[in-house]
């Protein structure tokens, strides 16, 4: 009789077992998912076009016709936070995704080649962290130009820098470890010890980086389109919404309070989560 | 009948988490004598190091409980102490050494300070005194007095071993826990430590609980040895008579399976298999599945502790079998 | 042919912000094929760093290295790969030298796979082979290192090691990170493969009861020297260099009826930054002289009973 043969839990499968009972986390990721669902649907589901003009309904307080109320021209906030969803979001994701994924690789390369090499790579790294955050986008951003994927690049290139210090840093660590130094004994070569070996043992804080990262780059999008940079109207992201509402701030406080809500919400969310990755990625909680 | 200095009684301690718990002290019984040196002998897992920290009370406020049992220090029952109290037995009447010297001791603090630290929290001294007392238990293990001010890291695993027990003496303590002192250390600085250890006990009377894996180090500073297996006490006599008669299988397995230093075997006799899960609760001897001399009963029912021909208690069912066949 | 690996001068030095750190210094053995040699010693006096210089996971300094009489100390590139899978190693600790984000088949397999010599199905085949072969239960095949205890990841290394069919293997203290019951069970497990596949060890451990056990010979080392090598029960019946004899006489005897008359060294290990020339335990040594601060020479007192110490008729 052949014994049971137990498929072993990875320690991916663990982590994800352990987030999964974080109820606030699991709040955030429904949260996002939530918000994913509707950039995808939302100009199915919108009420209206986000260009649509009422002329008729202007600055109105939220009503059920329009159930955020209409801005300065006319326009129906709710369709515009919903569609403008499709903004945020990935322009958040995406850039932390890029940042993350060159970071990764920059580390890599300085954290395993040494000498030199990693010297002139970190001083480079250096020169960049040393410029504000901010700055640094606005900078980017008016050299770039403005628009959607322009936008993107400019927001992860300030992220660069901390992912490939935080990998570069736990590279450090690893390589010291006897199963690398196992892996040479069998003949593995350099590329396989780096990507099969030190990337995925190193990695961990990278992914806790990146979802906090996320809420970071909602936040610096926001700002952008908020001093006018970044994406251009008509197209409703919420920051630019949050930007056209400021001189109606008194009067009609509803166009500066909703998109600013979905901003918070969303920001909120990531944040429910990372928290909840970086408690799940713990090792005081493993067995 | 009157308490030993030390005596535990019935203690039960587990580490709990929202998976599971760990049930790592089953009942333990120990007497310690004043002015002797008991070995609690274990490997890892067994419970030895739980039981020293219940003593100081220094379990993890979260994650661990004490079930039931007792601690009784001189008649007194150290589990119904107030927090207070228990502060001012810490570092003054109960002292414990850890395992590892390395981060024992604050590596930004003086190692002169982190002695005259413990003395000023357990009297009334002047700061002057209490400097003068480190250098004085630094001259005592065995350290220069010029080297007061200087940082842990400017000294060896050994040395840093020897300002640990300082620190553990500095206020005369009746009790001294040492866990596993010198596992961490080079054999000839283990004999250096142990060796001073032994001096300094006689020296103070301290009583002692020398936790250890390590039988040779139990043959050479214990007076008495308890042999602890799945967080319950398997066998316990003074030291000639575990060494001399051995009574229980997991104590014979033990003598067993170390390389003998006399003998010309060609293989070992390991003891088969492993310690049960912790967190599984126990139903009748845990050392059964591993046992050759294992009865339907042993599965069954919790063994009894019995006296063996000699004197000393192993707690086992079949100890008359046992004791007969031997090894 | 019966040396299986021979060095002759070998040196590994390290360089650090205080000096040159001599790891192993003009260290010369013969290893017999199917021996065991011991290689006992206390931190820092090179023994690890003397194993991992052999196979070349570190680089030379100086010296020659022989494998079954040929000349491998320079070898590069694809002759070292090759080299490299005659030599291979078991680390000491089982947490860190396999890869956590691995399975322990994965492994295994690792070495069949990096050396593109067997197809698909005979990988898997070997690697089911091998870990039957050390005791891993089929049930566990597809564990990850985090389930399972020391023993058994110790297992795991010690299939990766033989993957490959090395004829010499390093074991860099590979019980010393085991409980005493499992040592045992591990120690025998290494026994019967070299008996079954005729295998030649290095056991490097300061445990000397271990040593005593497993070696046909044993070599002592101090500060980066061989201060004395002879056949494995003769150390311990006669020993001749004054750290041997302190090291043994600081094991802790379980004969309670006959304890060990301990010779207590005073004091601590010298630095192995820029060592004065001359013998490096002339500092903690009851019997040093003048004669002792030049330079040592090795010389065979006895047959097959090698000592580094200049005094040593004078010792014994």
């Amino acid at each position: 009789m052949a014994k049971k043969v137990k498929k072993g839990q990875s320690e991916f499968s663990r982590f994800l077992y352990q987030l999964s009972k974080n109820k606030m986390a699991m709040i955030g990721l429904a949260i996002i998912v939530l918000e994913i669902i509707v950039a995808i649907i939302a100009p199915w589901i919108a009420p209206y076009g986000y260009q649509e003009i009422d002329t008729t309904a202007l600055r109105q307080a939220p009503s059920a016709a329009h159930w955020f109320g209409t801005d300065e021209i006319g326009r129906d906030i709710f369709s515009r936070v919903l569609i403008g969803t499709r903004y945020s979001l990935s322009m958040g994701i995406l850039a932390t995704l890029i940042s993350a994924a060159i970071g990764i690789v920059i580390g890599a390369i300085a954290g395993f080649a040494g000498g030199w090499a990693d010297n002139i790579i970190m001083r480079f790294l250096d020169v960049i962290q040393s410029l504000p955050g901010m700055l640094l986008v606005i900078v980017m951003s008016a050299v770039l130009g403005s628009g959607y994927f322009n936008t993107i690049l400019a927001l992860s290139v300030g992220s660069i820098p901390a992912s490939a210090r935080m990998l570069r840093a736990n590279m450090l660590r690893q390589r010291k470890a006897e199963y690398i130094e196992a892996a040479y004994s069998i003949n593995c070569s350099a590329p396989r010890i780096i990507f099969r070996h030190l990337v995925p043992n190193s990695i961990s804080a990278n992914i806790v980086q990146m979802t906090m990262g996320v809420s970071h780059v909602i936040v610096q999008a926001a700002s952008l389109s908020f001093i006018g940079l970044g994406i251009q109207p008509p197209i409703p992201d919420w920051g630019a919404m949050l930007s056209g509402a400021r001189a109606f701030i008194r009067k009609s406080p509803h166009m500066v309070i909703f998109p600013g809500l979905a901003i918070a919400v969303t920001v909120l969310a990531v944040n429910m989560l990372g928290d909840g990755v970086r408690d799940a990625m713990d090792p005081k909680l493993k067995k | 009948m009157p308490r030993s200095y030390l005596e535990i009684e019935n203690l039960k301690v587990e580490y709990f988490s929202s998976k599971e718990t760990v049930h790592a002290v089953n009942g333990v019984n120990l007497r310690m004598h004043k002015g002797k040196t008991l070995g609690l002998v274990g490997e890892t897992g067994a419970g030895k190091t739980t039981i020293a920290k219940s003593i100081l009370r220094i379990l993890p406020d979260v994650g661990s409980r004490i079930v039931e049992g007792s601690i009784y220090v001189e008649g007194n029952d150290l589990l119904k102490l107030k927090e207070a109290d228990m502060r001012k037995i810490r570092g003054n009447d109960i002292s414990m050494i850890f395992q590892d010297p390395m981060t024992a001791l604050n590596p930004v603090q003086r190692v002169g300070e982190q002695i005259s630290e413990a003395v000023k929290l357990h009297s009334d001294m002047t700061k002057e005194q209490c400097d003068a007392r480190a250098k004085e238990m630094l001259k005592m293990v065995g350290i220069t007095e010029d080297r007061f001010s200087e940082y842990p890291h400017q000294f060896s695993g050994g040395m840093k071993q020897r300002i640990v027990i300082a620190i553990a003496l500095a206020c005369n303590p009746k009790i001294l826990l040492a866990d596993e002192p010198t596992t961490a250390l080079d054999v000839t600085i283990q004999a250096q430590v142990l060796d001073l250890v032994a001096e300094l006990q006689k020296k103070f009377n301290t009583s002692m609980l020398l936790i250890t894996h390590d039988l040779g180090v139990v043959a050479q500073v214990c007076d008495e040895v308890a042999i602890i297996y799945a967080g319950q006490i398997v066998e316990y006599g003074t030291k000639e008579q575990i060494f001399h008669h051995p009574s229980h299988p997991y104590t014979i397995g033990l003598f067993g399976a170390i390389p003998d230093m006399a003998g010309d075997d060609e293989w070992l006799h390991p003891i088969e298999g492993l310690p049960p899960d912790p967190t599984k609760p126990i139903v009748g001897c845990p050392f059964a599945p591993r046992c050759k001399f294992a009865s339907e009963k042993c599965f069954k029912e919790t063994p009894p502790t019995l006296k063996t021909p000699d004197g000393h208690e192993s707690t086992c069912h079949n100890m008359d079998l046992v004791v007969k066949e031997g090894k | 042919m019966s040396e299986m690996v021979r060095v002759e001068g070998l040196k590994k030095y390290f360089p650090t912000a205080r000096g040159l750190l001599h790891a192993v210094d003009d260290v010369t053995m013969t290893i017999e094929k199917g021996h065991t040699v011991g290689i006992v010693g206390e931190s820092g006096c090179g023994k690890s760093t003397l194993g991992r210089t052999i196979i070349h996971l570190l680089e030379k300094t100086d010296g020659k290295i022989f494998l079954e009489g040929k000349d491998v100390s320079d070898v590069k590139g694809k002759d070292l790969a090759k080299v490299r899978e005659q030599m291979q190693i078991i680390f000491q600790d089982p947490y860190s030298s396999i890869d956590p984000k691995k399975s322990i088949r994965d492994t295994v397999k690792e070495p069949l796979y990096v050396s593109r010599r067997y197809t698909k199905a005979e990988i898997e085949e070997k690697t089911d082979e091998l870990m039957d072969l050390v005791g891993i239960d089929e049930r566990l095949k597809y564990a990850y290192p985090h389930e399972l205890d020391g023993g058994r990841r110790q297992r795991v290394g010690i299939a990766r090691a033989l993957a490959l069919d090395p004829k010499f293997v390093v074991c860099d203290e590979p019980v010393s990170a085991l409980d005493v019951s499992i040592q045992a069970q591990v120690l025998n497990l290494l026994k019967k493969l070299q008996q079954d596949r005729n295998l030649t060890y290095m056991f490097v451990t300061h445990d000397m009861s271990v040593v005593r056990h497993i070696s046909d010979e044993i070599c002592v080392m101090y500060l980066g020297q061989v201060v004395e090598k002879c056949p494995s029960k003769e150390l311990f019946r006669k020993p001749l260099h004054p750290y041997t004899k302190a090291l043994l006489s600081a094991i802790p005897s379980t004969d309670i009826d006959n304890p060990t008359k301990r010779e207590i060294l005073q004091g601590e290990l010298t630095s192995p930054i820029n060592p004065k020339p001359g013998c490096r335990f002339a500092a903690r040594c009851p019997f040093a002289t003048e004669a002792c601060h030049q330079p040592q020479v090795q010389q065979e007192v006895e047959k097959g009973h090698f000592v580094r110490c200049c005094r040593v008729k004078e010792v014994n």
